[in-house]
């Protein structure tokens, strides 16, 4: 139990008085850290998480597809199983079938719309970055 | 050639036969309780130290904590924070079944519709549930976009219904998809390194680099999975 209470370890108490000044330093030295990182967290959000690099384009299209795609499925889907139910054969499905096209698209566009809004993020964050690291 | 389909062969381990039941514990099962295992062993070993300056373990699972924690705050926004274990959780899943995948002569769990799909249906049914509480009837709102004249709900209203039922669709065969035609491709050109005899050297230095797309595909599918599931969370939490 006592181990938990010393947890925080605090550095070798041998250390000198002299070591004080540095110690200061240090400590103004954090504050300034902390208080950048305090700025930095509320206006909300740096750099967008990304770790998806190279592999960014062929990773759009492909969500694009499927986005495309699934919605068809469903639409196409959902009218057939409504068809059976109701005996409405074939018209449910040709109904659901554009029903699902059109929402397909809609999907396509909101895609676009949030890849494209995360690249210009991205492009801004970096441009951000390149003028901090141009300060001396 | 060896058959490039066979790695997605399901084969029981245990067999257990609960009356028609067929219960048994398979190949698939093994490997997810892998990926539990090694997320929670991942985990567990690398921040056990809990030092204030992070050994190469701890940086790595502190790196991967940090990445989820900045997804949530960005897509999610307010009141996102209390889903953060849960979307954690679930990109250690994803990400150690992806990875664990890519060990020659193992078994990608995600490489299975119906496994992605039960995943991507949970998210998806708990996403619309936790929308309802919060909104109740305004909920329904998500699905006629604000300031369009009323008479288009005619048609506005089952595509933006079709929309959001595709979801669960489009984020299961998204993984299932990028996962399995990533192995066959592996499979097949591993396929002709053997008969080719000598020349066998030229699909097998393209193997090389197609081994570390691939690599690089699981994480990036891992990470693409979780960053919807925070969009959909968002989308409940905020209506648009």
């Amino acid at each position: 139990m006592s181990e938990r209470i010393r947890e925080p370890r605090s550095p070798a108490p041998s250390e000198g008085a002299g070591d004080q000044a540095g110690d200061a330093a240090g400590l103004s030295d954090l504050d300034r850290r902390l208080r950048a990182a305090r700025a930095r967290q509320a206006t909300g959000g740096r750099k967008p998480t990304s770790i998806a690099g190279g592999q960014e384009g062929m990773g759009a299209g492909l969500r694009i597809a499927v986005e495309l795609l699934a919605a068809v499925m469903v639409g196409t889907g959902i009218g057939w199983a409504l068809d059976i139910w109701l005996g409405t054969r074939p018209w449910l499905l040709i109904v659901f079938f554009v029903v699902g096209s059109a929402a397909g698209f809609l999907n396509v566009y909101r895609t676009a719309k949030e890849l494209d809004e995360r690249a210009k993020a991205r492009k801004a964050a970096a441009k951000a970055d390149g003028q901090e690291s141009g300060r001396p | 050639m060896a058959d490039p389909m066979k790695q997605f062969e399901v084969t029981p381990i245990v067999p257990i036969q609960v009356g028609a039941l067929d219960l048994s514990f398979t190949n698939s099962a093994l490997f997810m309780v892998l990926a539990i295992a090694g997320a929670t062993a991942f985990l567990t070993l690398s921040m056990r130290g809990r030092a204030l300056v992070p050994t190469r373990w701890q940086s790595v699972a502190e790196v991967m904590y940090e990445v989820i924690a900045n997804m949530v705050r960005d897509n999610v926004g307010s009141g996102g924070r209390r889903y953060f274990p849960f979307i954690f959780t679930l990109f250690m899943f994803v990400l150690f079944a992806n990875v664990l995948g890519m060990i020659p002569g193992s078994f990608t769990v995600t490489s299975h519709i119906i496994v992605t799909f039960a995943l991507a249906t949970f998210i998806f049914i708990a996403v619309t549930i936790i929308g309802i509480v919060r909104h109740g009837a305004h909920f329904l709102s998500l699905f006629f976009p604000p300031g369009a004249p009323w008479w288009t709900g005619i048609i506005l209203i089952p595509v933006e219904i079709v929309s959001y039922l595709s979801r669960p669709v489009s984020l299961s065969v998204r993984l299932f998809a990028n996962m399995t035609v990533g192995h066959v491709l592996l499979k097949v050109i591993a396929g002709f390194v053997a008969l080719m005899g000598i020349f066998g050297i030229v699909p097998f230095l393209f193997l090389i680099p197609l081994t570390a797309l691939e690599l690089g595909i699981a994480v990036l599918q891992a990470y693409i999975f979780t960053i919807l599931t925070c969009v959909y969370l968002h989308d409940a939490l905020h209506l648009h």
